[in-house]
């Protein structure tokens, strides 16, 4: 199914490149996904299990799902009056990063978020969800206006990850997103994060430094893709199913190590079989951290979010007398 | 942990008997001439022939910007534990990856921190070692940089990181990306402190690290011969099924697109780095405590 899918999207690329477009690039794109496709469809099927004790591979498929809420649909959902700011005054607007400023429960709020698209055209316009600097520029310079005006920070992240890139790393995609990261620490507003579908590596964490860390049930968070994990540490990109599971990237595995606060339930089968009752739990919990959060002091706000994210990461400690 | 013991920890730079190889002579890989081995050394590892760039271990290069007898390994006595239990498709473990990393290289971890004084002034060095499983950065780098940080505010001393790596560390999953969030967080307590945060990038500074600490520097400097950038040339590569730009995410290249203030050259090195240090001279305060364990050191020296 996803198979035909990206066969249609292909022709349509290649029929709208017939009007001088230059889509040299997303059509090789989708073709690379196609030729994965058919690996993979070739690697025997993982074995179903019961909808309640769903695979980590399960999950992926279901965070990558081509019919699951994307951000535009949350912020259509959740908030009123949603104004879209563009462009990150420096280089140029990127569409993969939707930013602006809405209403949620009666407060006006900073949205952030990256958007995949439903077809060929909106994919082409959003890059798949993969942002460039001047996306991630953007999301600071409008977080910074919120910040103006003491407005709450709300990030929706579904992205595979920062646009892989010439152009991208010609302007400074590590520095982007170090520079975004390094400021969310400082921002003098609440900040709530969630992980809506795919969390790619550093392109999510720098959009996902926040007060709250929430994650959709069946979202995925991860350093690196099953499929690049796979291709580097097993050298076969096709062990993308094993890749997931020891990367312990779904939304339990995280809770348990502590890098999420909250989990958010989806119906059995994914949150695009009941888009409502997902958008309805979200806001809730939204609400509930928003209400906590604006209750704290700045200083005290921004002290736990530091200590929050000091705290993460497990070692080893020596004890002294083994070193004399 | 007994027989893991003081073996790797505590590196000492000045220890009377280095490990020599076996052979007097080694070939350039960029000239292929016989080169003197030891000459070579003198040489801060670069090939007295053609002036190629030779890999630098942390003690090397340690060695190579302090004010002799300076050093002092400050590092938290921790190692990288197996919070995923993470085993590779060939059957390693993670911990037994670590277990070969320490033994190949002599070094507890990825990263050294050191208190040191280069050109006298007072400076917290944090250096990563690429031979260690690739520099990359888990819990533990984390966590020894934030150290790093916080004596470089103890000490009123300057913070220089010296990245050798290719990023993240993959077996450490989500927790490897979290350390990019820790490292940053910790960043500010310089600012604060009115201190200098120095970064130098050398072959490689990729990935994680370069999309966190290494690019918050005050001053950002490239070693020649550097590889910067975010994601790698195949993977790159592999995406736009175009030849990449032969000084892609080269030195140059990172200098011309405005990614760092300078690039050096490995032999200039610490001469850059005083120059730089010396403008924040008045900054350094260096605490009694402080000067005067430099006195002493100096006075044995
Ligand atoms: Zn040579």
């Amino acid at each position: 199914m996803i198979y035909e899918e990206l066969q249609r999207q292909i022709e349509q690329l290649r029929i709208l490149s017939r009007n001088g477009l230059d889509l040299s690039e997303e059509i090789a794109q989708l073709e690379a996904k196609l030729a994965a496709l058919k690996r993979q469809t070739v690697a025997p099927a993982p074995s179903p299990s019961p909808a309640t004790e769903l695979d980590d591979w399960e999950r992926v498929k279901l965070a990558r799902h081509p019919k699951r809420p994307y951000t535009l649909d949350y912020i259509k959902s959740l908030t009123e009056d949603f104004y879209e700011l563009h462009g990150d005054r420096l280089y140029g607007d990127d569409a993969a990063i939707v930013t602006g400023l809405a209403r949620f429960e009666g407060q006006t709020v900073v949205i952030v978020g990256t958007q995949k698209g439903r077809d060929a055209t909106e994919n082409v316009k959003r890059n798949f969800g993969m942002p460039h600097p001047e996306g991630y520029r953007k999301a600071l310079r409008v977080m910074k206006l919120g910040e103006r005006f003491g407005f709450p920070v709300i990030t929706l992240i579904d992205t595979p990850g920062a646009y892989p890139g010439v152009g991208a790393e010609e302007r400074n995609i590590g520095g982007a997103l170090a520079q975004n990261i390094y400021e969310l620490f400082h921002l003098k507003v609440p900040v709530i994060a969630t992980i809506i579908g795919e969390g790619g590596s550093g392109g999510a964490i720098a959009l996902a430094v926040g007060d709250r860390v929430l994650m959709l049930e069946n979202a995925i968070y991860s350093v690196i893709t099953p499929e690049g994990c796979a291709a580097i540490l097993f050298r076969d990109a096709t062990k993308a199913p094993e890749a997931a599971r020891a990367l312990r990237l779904t939304a339990p595995h995280l809770l348990r190590l502590g890098v999420i606060d909250e989990v958010i339930p989806e119906p059995p089968g994914g949150a695009h079989l009941e888009p409502e009752m997902t958008l309805g739990t979200l806001k809730e919990a939204l609400q509930r951290h928003l209400c906590e959060l604006l209750a704290l002091p700045v200083e005290l706000l921004l002290r736990q979010r530091r200590e929050k994210f000091q705290k993460m990461g497990v070692y080893e400690e020596i004890p002294e007398s083994s070193l004399s | 942990m007994a027989i893991f013991g003081k073996k790797y920890f505590k590196v000492e730079l000045d220890r009377p008997e280095r490990k020599d190889d076996e052979t007097l002579w080694m070939k350039c890989k960029a000239c292929g001439e016989l080169v003197f081995k030891k000459r070579v050394r003198e040489n801060n590892n670069i090939c007295p022939k053609c002036g190629e760039y030779f890999f630098l271990t942390a003690p090397e290069r340690i060695e190579l910007l302090v004010d002799p007898g300076s050093f002092e390994d400050i590092s938290r006595p921790i190692i990288a534990a197996d919070p995923l239990q993470f085993t590779d498709e060939d059957g390693s473990a993670y911990p037994e990856k670590i277990k070969k990393a320490q033994e190949e290289t002599g070094l507890a971890n990825e990263i050294i921190i050191g208190q040191a004084r280069i050109g006298g002034y007072p400076v917290i060095l944090a250096v990563m070692d690429f031979r260690f499983i690739g520099g990359s950065m888990g819990s533990v780098m984390g966590e020894q940089i934030c150290q790093a940080i916080r004596h470089a505010v103890k000490e009123r001393a300057a913070f220089v990181l010296i990245s050798a790596t290719g990023g993240a560390r993959m077996q450490e999953g989500i927790l490897s990306l979290m350390q990019m969030a820790k490292t940053a967080s910790a960043r500010k307590m310089l600012a604060e402190a009115k201190l200098p945060f120095i970064s130098i990038m050398t072959y490689p500074t990729t990935a994680g690290v370069e999309a966190s600490i290494a690019s918050l520097g005050d001053i950002t400097l490239a070693e020649k011969g550097a590889l910067i950038g975010f994601t790698g040339r195949r993977v790159i590569k592999q995406t736009i099924r175009q030849d990449l730009p032969e000084d892609f995410q080269t030195d140059r290249f990172a200098f011309e697109h405005g990614m760092v203030d300078n690039l050096v050259k490995r032999e200039q090195l610490r001469d850059e780095l005083i120059r730089v240090l010396s403008l924040f001279a008045p900054l350094l305060t260096q605490s009694p405590a402080v000067a005067i364990e430099a006195h002493k050191k100096e006075a044995i020296v």
